[in-house]
């Protein structure tokens, strides 16, 4: 790894933008990550800086149970964000379904049958300080190159396999 | 050292991009400081407006289906150079190039290319919120270059001479004084800074008008607003401030100078919430307008 690559790397873990994606979540979540840009959490120490476009962003937060219809517009706005990316599942939400799952609208899998996911925050909603740390442990993901989408990359295409969950068979 | 190494030197190192860019970091990074500690915040690290840069830098660009790709990759270019070349032209101490008749009206042209630029970026990228800040740019651009050009032209009048040595060594006088205040009038609208950040309205629109760009490109975008902030505050500097026999003294009175434009230019965007688009243009052709017209009056009855 030469200089240039060095400070890259460096800079990835120093410089997160975020991107907020909510998947038909309650709000909770949502109203979670507003403390961070205040000054009590003020993530902008750690160089967060939330931003509103996708194509900004190098963390994007998803927030929210899975439904039929938020499926396609994950994997729309996950393929906008430039590489490298990392994907980090905020609440209870993306992962199980949590009180809403079984409803007739809300798919029955976990985010990361959609979109390779690389740190999952728990909690219903999950705590600022815990948003924060999720954010950083994906920084830090990105700086060594680990994230799902960068090892996928830096191994053979193809090698995860599409899944099937929510597609109309 | 022939004319087009001096011109080289000045674009690439002094003032140019060498010196220029990790400046305008600088003034970036105390803008951020500022808000937070103003905010009760701690704020970002100092090498945050690098990290962000470099970090851009890395990344991959994706270009919209149905954008012109030629544009859309050369109009970050083009801003960057522009404003370079901008700052190439401001005599500041040591800065190598000879002086022009008519550098005024070329620095005034050049310092016109990066808000053209943002308003095309705007413009190619078919992005609907892209195509409102490009608008809402143009538009407030018509308004605050009113008191800015004037505030230029008003030097230049005094002086007797479109050319930027002969405007630093006007004698002191009121229509300094007036000039300047007319100048700073426009500044923040130029910073896209709060009460006139129509055209970067994060809230309402997304972003500015860069909102389709990504990696590289936007790092360009970045670089070059961080450079434009530099250029404006220099220019203010060198046009506004009394000059004294010695260069060195010069640097450090301009550079301080320029930070505490930026601290008052700051303080006010903290203090200030967003202006709507007509209220701003209103302002700009009413007040900056006014204060146009009692700087061109000094001007003619000194």
């Amino acid at each position: 790894m030469n200089l240039i690559e060095r400070v890259i790397a460096i800079s990835r873990r120093r410089s997160p933008w975020i991107c907020r994606l909510n998947a038909g979540s309650c709000n909770g979540c949502d109203i979670e990550i507003t403390p961070l840009l205040s000054p009590r959490y003020d993530a902008e120490q750690l160089g967060i800086e939330l931003h509103g476009t996708p194509k900004h962003a190098d963390i994007v937060l998803i927030s929210g149970t899975l439904t039929l219809r938020s499926r396609q517009a994950i994997l729309d706005i996950y393929d906008q964000v430039p590489n490298p990316k990392a994907v980090v599942a905020l609440g209870s939400c993306p992962s199980s379904g949590n009180v809403f799952a079984g409803s007739p609208l809300v798919l029955s899998c976990s985010l990361d049958t959609v979109v390779p996911v690389d740190v999952w925050v728990p909690g219903c909603p999950p705590r600022p300080q815990a948003i924060l740390d999720g954010i950083a442990r994906a920084a830090k993901l990105l700086e060594d190159g680990a994230t799902k989408s960068q090892l996928a990359k830096s191994r053979l295409a193809g090698s995860q396999p599409e899944s099937r969950c929510g597609r109309p068979s | 050292m022939n004319a087009v190494w001096s011109y080289l030197v000045a674009i690439a190192v002094w003032p140019g991009l060498l010196f220029a860019a990790p400046l305008g970091w600088l003034e970036l990074w105390f803008m951020r400081k500022l808000v937070a500690r103003l905010q009760g915040r701690q704020g970002p690290p100092f090498f945050q407006p690098f990290f962000d840069v470099m970090k851009l830098l890395g990344k991959e660009t994706v270009i919209p289906r149905g954008v012109s790709r030629g544009i859309f990759l050369a109009l970050p270019l083009v801003s960057v150079a522009a404003v370079t070349a901008a700052l190439a032209i401001v005599p500041l101490p040591g800065n190598p190039v000879p002086s022009l008749p008519g550098d005024v009206v070329l620095l005034l042209y050049l310092m016109e290319v990066p808000v053209l630029c943002e308003v095309l970026a705007g413009y190619v990228s078919r992005s609907i919120y892209g195509q409102v800040a490009a608008m809402r740019e143009a538009i407030l651009s018509l308004a605050y270059n009113l008191p800015f050009l004037v505030a230029i032209i008003a030097m230049a009048q005094v002086a007797g001479s479109f050319q930027m040595r002969a405007l630093q060594e006007v004698p002191y006088g009121l229509v300094h004084l007036l000039a300047a205040v007319t100048f700073l009038l426009a500044l923040p609208a130029r910073m896209k800074l709060n009460p006139f950040s129509i055209a970067n309205a994060e809230h309402e629109i997304i972003a500015d008008s860069h909102i389709e760009y990504s990696g590289p490109p936007l790092a360009l975008f970045k670089l070059s607003h961080a450079i434009e902030v530099v250029l404006l505050t220099e220019l203010f500097a060198v046009v506004f401030i009394p000059a004294t026999p010695w260069p060195l003294v010069n640097l450090v009175v301009y550079l301080v100078a320029g930070i505490l434009v930026l601290g008052g230019v700051t303080l006010l965007a903290t203090t200030t919430a967003r202006l709507r688009l007509t209220q701003a243009f209103r302002f700009y052709w009413v007040w900056g307008g006014l204060a146009s017209a009692i700087t061109m009056a000094a001007t003619l009855v000194r």
